[in-house]
């Protein structure tokens, strides 16, 4: 099952790489593929770090995640390295668990 | 035109910083692969062949959290697109035929491309500047992902060490930078908060490609407006 997803999921991104090297330039430079393009990512992270955040399956909950989400974003202020933030996150949430404060 | 080698040299180097940046991300793609539980060749797979760490993350957060294949594989589409207007814009400065052409495809991604963009001064410096940063990334991603799948695999449970908070964390640190003008943050307040609606009462996975509309409709105002 997750080798299908990995498998379409790797041929439909190499796909759209190779898309912009074959097709001519005037079939996909167009202004409202460009503006929704450079959208989708926006909207698409945000979703994700709102989902990863509070979802649990189908439920909304409020954890540990969201403590490590609010040290990330301080730490992305801050201006920190990858590594800092999504290590920053981790701990944050490691040690709010070990010492009962969040679940 | 030759390429001057302190040209070469200041460019290979710019490259290899990019590269070093983002083989630490991997190492974090890695690990928190085994957390969502794939397996250590699962991982290293992904990097090989999907390499472009935005699907990649996010095929494996959805899948980790127990969403379909179909939403997964559609998320990561959705946030590959991007790509192709990439090799839109690489293409006629690199000039390829045949294998070259296929292998230059799957090393464009932000990096090269920014790389290749900053360089186009003049068309040698973009050419070399775009196989550079896409050569050293995808091997400094693809040690990165072993290195942090070898070592997650050794951890009995990922979750008391906090790595599943790592994954929005990780979204975040990517979505930062887009967040540059006031349209992005409207977009982004926009998707999440339907992501949010969305968590209670569809199956996971549809929530994030349930954003994707307000993309799409951002993205349809902007063109109507301009």
């Amino acid at each position: 099952m997750i080798w299908l997803a990995i498998v379409l999921g790797a041929a439909g991104t190499y796909l759209e790489k190779l898309i912009g090297f074959i097709l001519p330039a005037t079939v996909l430079d167009r202004p409202i593929i460009r503006s929704i393009a450079g959208l989708l990512p926006v909207a698409l992270l945000a979703a994700l770090v709102i989902v990863q955040t509070f979802a649990t399956g189908q439920a909304l909950s409020v954890d540990a995640r969201l403590a490590g989400l609010a040290v990330a974003i301080v730490a992305l202020m801050l201006r920190a390295p990858f590594l800092v933030v999504i290590l920053s996150a981790a701990i944050t949430a490691g040690v709010l668990r070990a010492t009962g404060v969040a679940a | 035109m030759q390429l001057p080698p302190a040209r070469r040299r200041a460019i290979r180097s710019n490259a290899l910083g990019i590269a070093i940046a983002t083989g630490a991300y991997g190492l974090s793609f890695g690990a928190i692969s085994i957390a969502s539980g794939l397996t250590i060749w699962q991982a290293q797979a992904l990097s090989v062949l999907m390499f472009t760490g935005a699907s990649q993350f996010a095929l494996v957060g959805i899948l980790g959290a127990g969403g379909g294949i179909a939403a997964a594989v559609l998320t990561a589409w959705f946030l590959g697109a991007r790509n192709g207007l990439y090799g839109l814009h690489v293409a006629p400065t690199l000039q390829l035929r045949g294998w070259r052409r296929l292998l230059a495809a799957q090393l464009t991604i932000d990096e090269s491309t920014a790389m290749a963009v900053a360089h186009e001064d003049t068309t040698a410096a973009s050419r070399h500047a775009f196989w550079a940063t896409g050569i050293s990334v995808f091997v400094l991603w693809n040690v990165g992902t072993a290195l942090g799948a070898i070592g997650a695999s050794l951890l009995s449970e990922p979750e008391i060490l906090g790595l599943d908070a790592a994954i929005p964390a990780g979204f975040m640190a990517l979505l930062w930078p887009r967040l540059k003008d006031r349209l992005s943050r409207a977009v982004a307040c926009a998707g999440g908060l339907v992501a949010l609606a969305l968590i209670p009462i569809t199956a996971p996975g549809v929530p994030v490609l349930g954003s994707a509309l307000i993309a799409v409709a951002a993205g349809v105002w902007v063109w109507r407006r301009a």
